[in-house]
């Protein structure tokens, strides 16, 4: 494979027989609007339910039944319209997309086709070379359809219309994504943004997150798009990023070839890597959309959208500047605190409980080191973490106000893990207070100096790797309590 | 108990006319025998059996919608329109036969066999609320509902010498009533005379969140309200309403109309509704494609008829081969092609737009009139298979009935007169939007003056 890593580290390019392509990505993102019950129908939405308990009249189609707009699903898809700075169209219009399959009881799934309620917007991403804008075509709302069970009975589909009319907004890209990496960052910022709003949790293995890909190659400088290809249904990163570079690949290998992309629907197999032709543009299903009868045109008012403005929490890129501004820290590390609210939060809570004397960056250390390392080992999320901000807080302090070193800081962190103890116990339980008593240091440094004569004289001749010894000595003495800062004060005094 | 009695004796001889799909009547006598121990006649219809088209959706009562498809479908729910009634002390005396999914203007493309209209033998009793025109003008329930998407009501009434009204757009709750034309498509009352169609009016018309298009307006108290005090009420005559071909009865009836308005005291007025004549095309663009989606439901997957297929392709086929009638498919492929891409722009778009214009027709012509006064058909009842394979001609007649449901008006049918066979005509008053009363009015006026009759001869029993 012929995959140019150029200077900056997040773009993808492909070289074949001296033709370097660029590769072209479009996103269609389904998200689950947060909401207890669904779209038309006031059914539960929690995940995890036995089949086809959580259907009603209304979401299996009955005869007569008649769809009612959720107005909590409506201000959550003008609220994440907002997050993507996006125009909010004061008049939109549900449509049927008529198709028949098993588990969509209506014939038809409600969406919005030609007047969406969300118009263009856009989405900053952070990438290592630097930012880069995204443009969001629309933001519609539709039902999600129920679900084909074809694996439990060997003659019979089984159908759980649990997720039937369930509330996705349809978030479409423009064609700005160059690369797996972008495609990565700009999922990521889209999920941040929305769990920031609460609109869509963007748990990926429960479905709440899922994408239509379209890619399609290009010479890089050109400015014409190619024929592309819709993958469908991807619902991880890591797969969406797979069947990327599969597809770019396959599309690089057909245009050397000499032959033509057809545009067609194609399908990501995740055991194989790669994709496959789902159905081509002839067989494309003609979806007869019109304007729900049913319903009405969903007219909003500018009072309507300022109020839900106003409600609207500080957004990620928001948030980054003002810690930028406000706690002086690196874009770097803003940029790692707030991609994820509840990371945000605990980070803002732990310099609140510092109190006056914080210190920023054993703050950001300990939370993206410590922290993270014990949440990414035992796969919970810092929204559950075993040590509360506020204890951290207490632990940072302790350090910085040299009651305890760094090193058995560490020792102590391990001991809070076990029911989020105060480190203040521990170090008072476990005596672990450092050693900063000048004199008691001074005799203990006596000591070591007079059991290790030879030494003592071999670095006053020179060998001043010895010192390094000394240092060990003092503090396996102390039990690893002392001041460093003061042994090695002390040591330079007396050697 | 005695109405009940009394109309059980005439129910057991019903089956030629075939107006009842499912008979409630043992289940009936026993409500009515509560009703009795407990009566309370502070309610509008105390203790009152009444038979409803088979297209409301009755709670543990079979609605099958006159189509195979439902034929086995027990809803476990009650349409809005129906519990407003039982709200009201009415019993359900069973349920009546209809033009499948409400597509038809003879009741004979009813899975359940064609109804006969009381008038006379081998008569259609008009459609698509075929049994229920039929039952009502045989004494076989005292008053009816039915539903009206392009003269459904109107039509039938029309037929069996009885009234029809069919409300404005929005003030009945379509909730519970098995869709045709979700657009067009309007419950209402049929009965023998303009006052109990104002009392069920009354008790039907109602704001309902359940439906979206629902309308909350002040309704009012149709009944106590009506009167024949319709002086200096200006009424309008479309002069496009007068068609090629219409014979020369219907004219005359028109005509005959006409004086009966002036004499109760009615200002009549020379209207134009310029796009009339594009209603019918119109009609039919948009009906059937609403109905082409609203029956893709009916697949054989959740209820009613499944016809086993070797897969889900070959299941749907053969379900919904069997499950639906000529009729209900020919209006399926009218839907589906005309909102097929390509053609969507040249008939379903194009149609909305003209809807637009036999609306604006209308409201112009309101700003000069308070009604509009039309023949209701442009023909008597017909025999039983004389156009039954001729669809476009059977589409013709509800050519004045189907622009008031374009506009979404009330529009009410009520006897005027008899053609030369001694059948039935029907006159129609159409009235803006949210104003039954002045249709009522005009009616119960009207009504007063005409005094027409019905001579029915029992000839079924």
């Amino acid at each position: 494979m012929d995959v140019i890593m150029s200077k900056n580290n997040s773009e993808y390019l492909i070289e074949r027989n001296d033709n370097i392509y660029e590769v072209v990505i479009g996103l269609e993102v389904h998200a689950q609007v947060t909401s207890n019950s669904k779209l038309f129908s006031s059914s539960s939405t929690k995940f995890g339910a036995e089949p086809n308990t959580q259907v009603s009249l209304v979401d299996a189609a009955f005869p007569g039944m008649l769809p009612v707009i959720n107005e909590y699903c409506v201000k959550q898809a003008i609220k994440t319209g907002i997050g993507l700075k996006a125009k909010i169209n004061n008049k939109s219009v549900f449509d049927r997309k008529n198709y028949f399959y098993a588990d969509l009881p209506q014939g038809y799934q409600i969406s919005q086709y030609k007047y969406p309620i969300v118009g263009e917007g856009n989405v900053i991403l952070d990438m290592p070379e630097g930012q880069k804008q995204v443009g969001i075509e629309r933001l519609h709302l539709e039902q999600d359809a129920g679900k084909s069970i074809h694996d439990i009975d060997p003659s019979n589909t089984l159908v759980d219309l649990n997720r039937s009319g369930v509330a996705l907004m349809e978030i479409v890209s423009k064609p700005d994504l160059r690369s797996p990496d972008e495609v990565n960052a700009y999922i990521k910022k889209l999920r941040s943004i929305m769990r920031y709003l609460g609109t869509c949790d963007g748990n990926m293995q429960e479905g709440s997150l899922r994408a239509d890909v379209n890619v399609s190659v290009r010479i890089k400088g050109s400015t014409e798009l190619g024929t592309r290809c819709e993958i469908k249904n991807v619902n991880s990163i890591k797969f969406m990023q797979m069947a990327i570079i599969y597809e770019a690949n396959r599309q690089v290998d057909l245009i050397e070839e000499g032959e033509e992309i057809d545009q067609e629907t194609r399908l990501f197999d995740t055991k194989k890597n790669e994709t496959r032709s789902m159905r081509s543009k002839e067989d494309a299903h003609d979806y007869r959309y019109f304007p729900d009868p049913d319903l009405l045109p969903l007219e909003i008012t500018d009072e309507f959208i300022d109020q839900l403005k106003s409600e609207i929490p500080e957004l990620p890129d928001d948030k980054k500047k003002r810690f930028i501004d406000e706690f002086k820290i690196s874009p770097y590390e803003a940029t790692i605190l707030v991609s994820d609210i509840d990371t945000a939060k605990y980070f803002e809570e732990v310099v609140v409980k510092m109190g006056k004397n914080r210190d920023m960056k054993l703050a950001v250390n300990w939370i993206t080191g410590e922290l993270f390392a014990v949440l990414n080992n035992k796969n919970i999320d810092i929204a559950h973490s075993p040590i509360s901000a506020k204890n951290l807080a207490k632990l940072i302090n302790l350090i910085k106000n040299g009651t305890i070193s760094g090193k058995i800081a560490k020792t102590i962190f391990e001991l809070m893990l076990d029911g989020d103890i105060d480190p203040q116990i521990i170090v008072e339980e476990k005596g672990l207070k450092q050693q900063s008593d000048p004199k008691a240091l001074e005799a203990l440094i006596d000591k070591i100096i007079n059991d290790n004569r030879e030494k003592a004289i071999e670095y006053k001749q020179g060998k001043e790797k010895l010192f390094g010894f000394f240092v060990g000595q003092a503090m396996k003495a102390s039990g690893g309590k002392a001041n460093p800062q003061l042994i090695n004060e002390i040591l330079k005094k007396k050697l | 108990m005695k109405l009940q009695n009394l109309l059980l004796i005439d129910l057991k001889s019903q089956k030629k006319l075939n107006a009842y799909v499912t008979e409630n009547f043992e289940n009936c006598l026993k409500l009515s025998k509560e009703f009795d121990n407990k009566p309370n006649y502070d309610l509008k219809l105390p203790g009152i059996p009444i038979a409803v088209k088979d297209l409301f959706c009755t709670n543990e009562v079979r609605t099958t919608a006159g189509s195979n498809i439902l034929n086995n479908f027990v809803p476990s729910y009650e349409s809005t329109v129906t519990q407003n009634i039982w709200n009201e002390g009415g019993i359900l005396l069973g349920k009546l036969n209809c033009d499948e999914f409400a597509m038809g203007s003879s009741n004979e493309t009813s899975f359940f066999g064609n109804v006969q209209n009381p008038i006379a033998k081998d008569l259609v009793p008009g459609g698509s609320s075929g049994g229920s025109s039929s039952a009502l003008a045989a004494n076989l329930t005292p008053v009816t509902i039915g539903t009206d998407t392009g003269g459904s009501i109107r039509q039938p009434a029309s037929f069996t010498g009885t009234v029809g009204l069919k409300p404005t757009y929005g003030s009945c709750s379509r909730y519970g009533i098995v869709a045709f034309a979700s657009s067009l498509d309007q419950a209402g009352p049929m009965s023998k005379d303009v006052k109990d169609s104002s009392i069920l009016l009354e008790v039907i018309s109602s704001f309902d969140k359940k439906d979206s298009t629902s309308i909350d307006f002040k309704r009012n108290n149709y009944s106590s309200e009506l009167t024949r005090n319709i002086k200096g009420i200006k009424i309008g005559i479309p002069k496009e309403y007068r068609v090629d071909g219409m014979p020369d009865e219907i004219e005359n009836l028109w005509k005959k109309g006409i004086e009966y308005a002036k004499d109760c005291g009615a200002e009549i007025i020379d209207i134009s509704l310029p796009h009339t004549s594009y209603a019918l095309p119109t009609y039919y663009i948009v009906a059937p494609a609403e109905a082409s989606s609203n029956l893709a439901r009916y697949d054989g997957v959740k209820y009613g008829l499944r016809s086993s297929g070797e897969s889900l392709i070959d299941m749907y086929e053969k379900t919904r081969s069997e499950g639906f009638g000529e009729e209900v498919k020919r209006r399926i492929m009218i839907g589906t092609y005309v909102l097929s891409s390509g053609y969507y722009d040249a008939y379903y778009l194009k149609a909305q737009k003209v809807r637009q214009l036999i609306k604006k027709d209308f409201d112009e012509a309101y700003n000069k009139v308070d009604a509009i006064l039309t023949p209701s058909t442009p023909s008597s009842a017909f025999k039983i298979g004389e156009k039954s394979n001729d669809p476009v001609s059977m589409y013709l007649n509800d050519i004045f009935t189907v622009p008031v449901n374009l506009a979404g008006l009330p529009g009410i049918s009520i006897p005027a007169g008899r053609d030369k066979n001694n059948y039935p005509l029907g006159l129609q008053i159409i009235g803006k939007p949210f104003d039954e009363q002045t249709v009522l009015n005009i009616a119960y006026s009207m009504e007063e003056k005409i005094n027409y009759k019905n001579n029915i001869t029992d000839w079924w029993m």
